[in-house]
């Protein structure tokens, strides 16, 4: 299974989420789907109805830059970054 | 104090006959501070909401926040009915979402879940505006359109008829965004509103919101072509004065107005103000001819004339004009003050707040007449509500 790091902005926001989880999921789109499944409203904070991922939220996948179709291994770690922005 | 009068005839004058007003303006009074415990001023901040919270003597402020995890609340409002304070908010990184708390601020939800024009329709950059009404919630979006709520905000769904008016094609934006930055529900029938948008202008439904007429005839767009076009116009906030809801009052960046038939005909009160531009207008709590603007220096950075702080009153419907900054700063106050940002509440007499885009909150608990500075650096002030909550 995927690791799927969480940053802290986003799990103030929901209440018991932790800061990594252990997903099932072969592609970015679909761990933020487990995501929403288990923390309903999840995924309106990462993607935007288009759908892609929000233009501030970035995602990596063992290191790489990734979007929504990016595949993820079952070893793979996922890293969800809020983006440098603000001010 | 300075005083002036427009040329407003007193024909106008006449034609307004207060409704029900007088006879209330005492059983108001009764209630408003005998009854309260607390009053609560609601600051919607570039870093989070903030509120301030008081005794009815308005005498000592203690200020609570950031909430809503420091997004950026573009307007927070409290619903008497169910006690619950909705924020309308943006994260850089979240996107929007209407925060709810139904402890006072003390502990928030979110939820945007349906608040979307669909895969392929515009992204929803903002909310700008929430407002409960009739056991529903509406919020207001950039761009503009119209999502009401009737399950307390869990779940959202998109008034489609607004944005199918035919000239939504044609609505453009203001400097804030293609927004959608009023509600006006009327206080008895539920399939009544009307909304205000930069820059189409203000919108009437009488049939829950599927079907849409423009009201902003008399108003002027002296930055189109067409001088009095019948939308485009760029309202900054409308208002509805109480008990009377053909009554209503605009601040527009084309000057000041009212109406006194819900909006079909509009006529400019902006004379014997030291500009016609502004942001915010708010209107007394039980008296429908008095209000507030804040005029701002149009051409010069659109902040107070010559950096002297001052809100002017109109006690007639914008006939004539006071000038209130006693207690303001009269000297390099080149500060301004935006569309939600001032607000009354109904205490006997009227507290006025207002809220600066540089983060200061003044308040003044004798309807305008001396003010106090409540709050000095707080972030940049987009909206200031009030809510008197009673014991």
């Amino acid at each position: 299974m995927a690791r799927v790091y969480l940053p802290g902005s986003l799990i103030r926001l929901f209440p018991g989420a932790p800061r990594h989880v252990e997903v099932e999921a072969a592609t970015v789109g679909e761990a933020i789907a487990w995501l929403e499944a288990h923390w309903p409203g999840m995924s309106s904070r990462l993607c935007d109805t288009e759908p892609a991922l929000r233009p501030h939220i970035k995602v990596f996948v063992d290191g790489e830059p990734a979007t929504l179709c990016t595949p993820i291994a079952a070893a793979s770690e996922v890293l969800i970054v809020p983006a440098v922005s603000g001010g | 104090m300075y005083s002036s009068r427009s040329t407003c005839s007193h024909a106008c004058r006449a034609r307004y006959k207060p409704r029900r007003a007088e006879q209330h303006s005492g059983e108001a009074k009764e209630t408003a501070n005998a009854m309260s415990s607390k009053v609560l001023v609601l600051l919607g901040t570039k870093k989070g909401g903030f509120i301030l919270e008081s005794d009815p003597s308005r005498r000592a402020w203690h200020l609570r926040g950031p909430l809503c995890e420091g997004w950026s609340i573009l307007h927070m409002q409290y619903d008497p009915r169910s006690g619950t304070i909705y924020a309308a908010g943006v994260s850089e990184w979240y996107g929007p979402a209407v925060w709810k708390s139904t402890d006072l601020g003390a502990t928030w939800t979110h939820s945007s879940e349906g608040i979307t024009y669909g895969d392929g329709g515009p992204q929803i950059r903002k909310l700008w505006h929430v407002t409960a009404a009739h056991g529903a919630v509406y919020a207001g979006a950039d761009p503009a359109g119209l999502f009401r709520s009737d399950d307390g905000g869990l779940t959202w769904t998109h008034v489609e008829g607004l944005r199918e008016h035919p000239s939504c094609p044609s609505w453009g934006p203001g400097n804030g965004g293609l927004c959608l930055h009023t509600i006006v529900p009327h206080p008895h029938d539920p399939a009544q509103m009307w909304v205000a948008i930069s820059a189409a202008g203000t919108f009437y439904t009488a049939d829950g919101g599927k079907t849409w007429q423009p009201r902003n005839r008399g108003v002027r767009a002296d930055y189109l072509p067409e001088r009095y076009p019948e939308t485009g116009q760029c309202v900054h906030k409308l208002v509805m004065a109480p008990r009377d809801p053909m009554l209503l009052y605009q601040q527009n960046h084309c000057g000041v107005y009212r109406s006194y038939d819900g909006g079909e005909h509009w006529e400019e009160i902006s004379q014997g103000l030291p500009s016609d531009f502004g942001f915010p207008i708010a209107v007394h709590p039980r008296e429908p001819q008095t209000i507030w603007v804040i005029p701002l220096d149009a051409e010069g950075g659109r902040v107070m004339p010559e950096g002297k702080a001052a809100v002017w009153r109109s006690r007639d419907g914008g006939i004539t004009w006071q000038r209130q900054a006693t207690g303001l700063p009269h000297e390099h106050a080149f500060i301004g003050v935006l569309r939600e940002a001032l607000a009354v509440d109904t205490c006997e007499p009227a507290g006025v707040y207002f809220g600066t885009s540089t983060g200061q909150l003044f308040a003044s608990s004798d309807e305008g007449a001396t003010w106090k500075l409540q709050a000095a650096y707080l972030p940049p002030i987009w909206s200031v509500e009030t809510a008197v909550i009673e014991a």
